[in-house]
């Protein structure tokens, strides 16, 4: 009996939950409960490693204890609730900043407990420039996610001189470990130098990319988590950190297949470069595109039997999720089939147009993915293009120099119809022309996609 | 080398987990429809909170008159929490909204 009150136990069923947790998240029937199971699991690790710890400790340090995880719970609660929808991707970054900067300041204090054994000193040092770099990268693409960093800034030779200080980084803690010094200075020297080496590694990396880099941090924390528990001997460290690291990265990688951008291309640039170069230039379309007006959009919508809406990025930025559930419904009860064609990427991060239609109450089997929708184009009277741009370009499938050559998309031009709305003739977020755009089926409706949508619906209401 | 050999062979346990846990992270992300790829990176950034179990137990075995290491673990276990609770909470937040409706 005495076992299942031991901290061992109450790690091992935290550990469970962990491992079951995560592959409830995989089905959007269990998600929910898994992500409860895992909640549950942490509040029971954290509990027992308070109260079942073997050792002296003051109370001033239990009160402090208390302290800080009231005031994180509180400032993250809040947080969590109080941001809106379209802010999530940002969201998770500075959350999983947070763990990242947790993990290295642990390595911080912990240095000089084990100078001079080299095993131990290589996992803190490893935690203290993971963590580093998880934190200070996160904070960077956080703030190009919020808008504050919208360019990508490059240094001349920002590769090179990248690996070079990344290079720098890991010899310099090979010295310290064979070294076995307990220099408080170099470990400093080596914290600020991982911190500045995690923001020159976002900095050049455009907003587009910014979820793989997300993904990417966050199992890089996950990895610092699982050094934390590698130095304490701590198993649920351990197994929730490798276990992040390894889902992360596999998730890394499934999002970078759902963009057809390999991980190297993301990391080490791609996207933006050619649109100024001679190559972009060399797939400029000339032709002449067609406008519409609201009146004959709304018309074409109305007679129309199955319509397909097809949301992008424009929709999470105008925040017209809510528009355009109200605009399905009206098509609906005129009798017309509505469907979402939901491309992998659409929206901010892989599944992040789900996420904020789902809010609105748009029904789950209204919203269908690209494999399923792409045979249906060619019975559809009407596609509906609000906001998406690269997701919708032909040059994918037909134009071998361009840079999202290859990349899966909605094939739209099947359709009889397709309107776009957009903004302006502005290209999309890899800088190039779309040909949709001049396809002779397509007539375009510029303009704010909530402004817009909220016109179509009174002149549907209207016939 | 030795020294390498004497590590594994001393914590053969936790070279063991970490070892299958790669593999259960795989097995674990293979084939989720894109639509759930937000929130399992939510879910998964929450996890990666446990970290903060490694800021308690720094606070827990630090020297109470060691004020620098004591306020950086403090803020440590702040970090971490805000790791823990915002990512689970925000991970709900998205999922309530895949619920179906009645």
């Amino acid at each position: 009996m005495e076992y299942i009150f031991s901290l061992e136990f109450i790690y091992f069923i935290a550990s469970i939950t962990y491992i079951l947790g995560l592959k409830m998240l995989g089905r959007p029937e269990t998600a929910r409960r898994g992500n409860l199971l895992a909640a549950g699991g942490m509040t029971l690790a954290i509990l027992g490693t308070i109260f079942l710890y073997q050792g002296e400790v003051s109370n001033f340090v239990y009160i402090l204890i208390a302290i800080a995880i009231l005031f994180g719970t509180v400032v993250g609660w809040v947080i969590a609730i109080k941001v809106k929808m379209t802010k999530m991707p940002e969201l998770v970054s500075l959350f999983n900043g947070m763990g990242g900067a947790s993990a290295a300041l642990i390595g911080l204090i912990e240095f000089h407990h084990y100078s001079g054994e080299a095993l131990s000193t290589s996992t803190i040092l490893g935690g203290v420039i993971i963590g580093s770099i998880s934190f200070s990268g996160s904070m960077i693409a956080w703030g190009k996610l919020n808008g504050t960093f919208n360019k990508p800034i490059r240094l001349p030779k920002y590769n090179l001189i990248n690996n070079i200080i990344l290079v720098g980084i890991v010899l310099f803690a090979v010295f310290m470990v064979y070294s076995g010094t307990n220099s408080e200075l170099y470990l400093y020297l080596l914290f600020f130098a991982a911190l500045a080496y995690g923001i020159m590694f976002v900095f050049p990396i455009g907003g587009a990319d910014m979820p793989v880099v997300i993904s990417l941090l966050n199992s890089f924390t996950g990895l610092a988590a699982a050094l934390g528990g590698f130095l304490y001997g701590n198993m649920v460290m351990l197994t929730g950190g490798i276990l992040v690291g390894s889902a992360g990265t596999i998730l890394t990688f499934a999002m970078c297949k759902a963009m057809n951008r390999p991980l190297v291309n993301v990391i080490f640039g791609g996207f933006g470069d050619t649109g100024g170069t001679d190559e972009g230039k060399s797939s400029t379309i000339i032709g002449d595109i067609k406008k519409t007006t609201v009146s004959d959009a709304a018309i074409l919508m109305n007679y129309s039997q199955r319509v397909i809406i097809v949301p992008g990025y424009g929709l999470a930025v105008a925040q017209a999720q809510h528009a355009i559930h109200e605009l399905e419904q009206i098509l609906i009860n005129k009798g017309i089939d509505v469907k979402y064609a939901i491309h992998p990427v659409a929206g901010r991060m892989p599944g992040h147009m789900n996420v904020l239609l789902a809010e609105t109450n748009v029904e789950y089997d209204k919203l269908a993915e690209m494999d399923d929708v792409n045979p249906e184009f060619k019975n559809t009277d009407v596609v509906f293009v609000v906001g998406a741009n690269d997701v919708v370009n032909p040059a994918a499938h037909n134009d071998t120099s361009s840079p999202i050559y290859g990349m899966p998309i909605l094939d739209v031009e099947d359709a009889k119809q397709i309107i776009v709305n957009k903004r302006s003739m502005n290209p999309g977020y890899a800088g190039i022309e779309n040909e949709l755009f001049y396809n002779q089926k397509t007539s375009m409706l510029f303009g704010d996609a909530k402004t817009v949508i909220q016109e179509l619906i009174s002149e549907l209401k209207g016939m | 080398m030795n020294e390498l050999i004497d590590f594994i062979s001393n914590n053969l346990q936790m070279v063991y987990i970490v070892i299958l846990m790669i593999f259960v992270g795989v097995e674990v992300i293979g084939n989720v429809p894109a639509v759930l790829h937000t929130p399992l990176m939510s879910g998964a950034n929450a996890i990666h909170g446990v970290v903060i179990i490694g800021a308690i137990l720094v606070m827990l075995g630090v020297d109470p008159d060691n004020i620098l290491a004591l306020s950086l673990g403090f803020v440590a276990v702040i970090l971490g929490t805000l790791n823990v609770v915002g990512g689970f909470v925000v991970t709900d937040r998205m999922l309530e909204m895949f619920k179906k409706k009645k």
